[in-house]
């Protein structure tokens, strides 16, 4: 659906050029929900302006439903443009404007007849659940509002794809679930392909099917969210995955850790999808010599898929304890190491 | 008392004419200036930058002639507009040259305060730029606009008292012929009392237009 084939994106200031996107390849499919996250200054602004040539890449083409926008002409490019929603961290209404006009905008710029446009914008502004507001104006509402305010004007033109610029970073953790919900309904029902942007990694579990994870104008990891969450391989990804995973280890069992002596071993083993149905520990504790003490454990749900990891010390024989593990790895589950002050 | 409550009203008509002239002809003047050097800026929707350069470097020069020397600079020019350099309809064409400049800054600046996320969006929803313009720039600086067109209506009641000197009439005329030279105290309170509450009056009432454009 959007295709980014080597894209670049230099910026040239005075005596330096900063590559906002460097060398960008990336394939979205249709009706999917694709994320890409990175921290502030990491290009994924610049990669979501690219969809829809609010900037133009410097190299490389993006192509959206298999028409490279940078080989259009002026006109033909703002008939594109209809074709592709956006919605904004601040939501980007007009304040003049009451929401009915706001809604209505896309449709009066493209010349819809009158009651043509109020029979959409009626429609769209019962779909996010504001008909009783199409007489306010957006400094009567709330950010939540707003920003609903912002997805059905995005949907005013019935576009194949939206992009969302930052759409919950805004907004409380209430309101960003109701939004997210939103989306996800709108992806679901009218089968629209949505890419986003964000550096909120619950939003990228929430709704998002696959991720990309862009770092210095470069995707450095991407794979279905329930890859990258379980499994990430970058050090950017993994600091994204712990700041929602919540697989921190609370100071107090670091504690204990740390107070161990040499010989004791504490392994962190990741359950992924199937490996959490197994009885995997009692097993161990069957099999080996050894002794189990878990010190610390969650286990969540990613895209419907339980996953989850526990903090476990295994006490033995060395070379029970070796055996043991090679046991556990073998079976569907990622295990490794912790040791003292690695956290 | 040198002068009649007739002769008041009369200047305070020339005032009135000299003003509202003049502001609706650098208005119209001022305002598609303003755009231009909103729009026509680095970055800007229609960027060009030495039509940029050039358009706010004649702005700035006619910014910089005082007022009063304006006003017998461009004579000939007001003869062959007006048929005549002196009266109350000569006085209006130095007011224009003096106003224009003055609003096309006052416009850019209130264009320049529009939010760029909403031309962002604009841009995202394939407006034309004369779209964007009307429908996105416009609305949304209309408020502020409004509170910048007051201010140059104030300051257009101040120079038009300068526009005496080409006999272009007026209250301030009255205030500095008689009120000034003549030592008349009276018309001096008179005319200057009459300022005031003109003066009050106009920003009072543009505050709350703009204030109500705002707030719906």
């Amino acid at each position: 659906m959007i295709t980014f084939k080597n894209v670049k994106k230099i910026y040239e200031t005075n005596d330096q050029s900063i590559a906002a996107l460097n060398g960008v390849d990336l394939e979205i499919r249709k009706g999917e929900i694709f994320g890409v996250i990175g921290f502030s200054g990491a290009g994924k602004s610049s990669l979501l302006r690219c969809v829809n040539l609010l900037e133009r890449p410097t190299s490389g083409s993006v192509t959206v439903d298999g028409q490279d926008l940078t080989t259009l002409s002026a006109k033909q490019l703002r008939e594109a443009k209809q074709h592709i929603g956006m919605i904004f961290q601040h939501f980007n209404l007009l304040d003049s404007n009451t929401v009915f006009a706001n809604v209505a905008k896309p449709l009066v710029l493209k010349g819809v007849k009158k009651d043509e446009v109020e029979r959409r914008v009626t429609e769209l502004l019962e779909f996010v659940d504001l008909a009783d507001k199409a007489d306010h104006y957006p400094d009567q509402l709330s950010g939540g509002q707003k920003q609903r305010v912002g997805i059905a004007r995005a949907l005013a033109t019935q576009p194949s794809v939206l992009l969302c610029d930052e759409a919950t970073s805004a907004l409380d953790p209430q309101t960003t679930q109701h939004i997210l919900r939103l989306l996800k309904q709108i992806n679901q029902e009218y089968g629209i392909t949505i890419l986003l942007i964000t550096h909120e990694m619950g939003v990228i579990r929430e709704i998002c099917d696959r991720v990309a994870v862009i770092e210095a104008g470069q995707l450095i990891e991407s794979g279905t969210v329930f890859d990258v969450f379980s499994n990430p391989q970058t050090a950017t990804a993994k600091n994204f995955v712990r700041s929602v995973m919540q697989d921190e280890i609370p100071a107090s069992v670091q504690k204990v850790i740390d107070q161990r002596d040499a010989g004791h071993h504490i392994y962190k083993i990741n359950f992924l999808g199937a490996g959490t149905g197994q009885p995997l520990l009692s097993q161990v504790a069957k099999r080996f010599d050894v002794d189990l003490n878990i010190l610390h454990g969650s286990i969540t749900e990613l895209q419907n898929i339980p996953f989850g990891s526990l903090l476990v010390e295994l006490i033995g024989d060395a070379a029970e304890i070796k055996r043991a593990l090679q046991y556990i790895d073998q079976s569907d589950v990622i295990v490794e190491e912790v040791l003292a002050d690695a956290s | 008392m040198l002068v009649n409550y007739t002769d008041i009203w009369t200047a305070f008509l020339q005032t009135l004419t000299m003003v509202g002239l003049s502001l609706l002809f650098s208005t119209l003047i001022g305002l598609p200036l303003g755009i231009l050097l909103v729009v026509t800026r680095k970055g800007a929707l229609l960027e060009q930058i030495p039509f940029f350069n050039v358009l706010s470097g004649i702005v700035n020069i006619f910014r910089s002639v005082p007022f009063i020397i304006l006003l017998v600079a461009i004579i000939p020019l007001t003869r062959l507009i007006v048929g005549s350099s002196i009266g109350t309809q000569a006085a209006i064409v130095p007011l224009v040259f003096y106003a224009a400049p003055y609003i096309a800054r006052l416009i850019e600046s209130s264009l320049l305060e529009v939010d760029t996320g909403v031309l962002e969006a604009a841009e995202a929803m394939g407006a034309t730029p004369l779209q964007t313009i009307f429908r996105f720039l416009l609305p949304e600086a209309f408020s502020s606009l409004v509170l910048n067109l007051t201010i140059a209506t104030i300051g257009l009641i101040g120079a038009s008292a300068m526009a005496g000197a080409i006999g272009g009439g007026g209250l301030g005329d009255l205030a500095i012929t008689y009120g000034y030279q003549r030592f008349d105290t009276t018309v001096m309170i008179i005319t200057v009392g009459i300022l005031v509450i003109l003066v009050q009056g106009l920003q009072t009432t543009g505050n709350l237009l703009a204030r109500k454009i705002r707030r719906h």
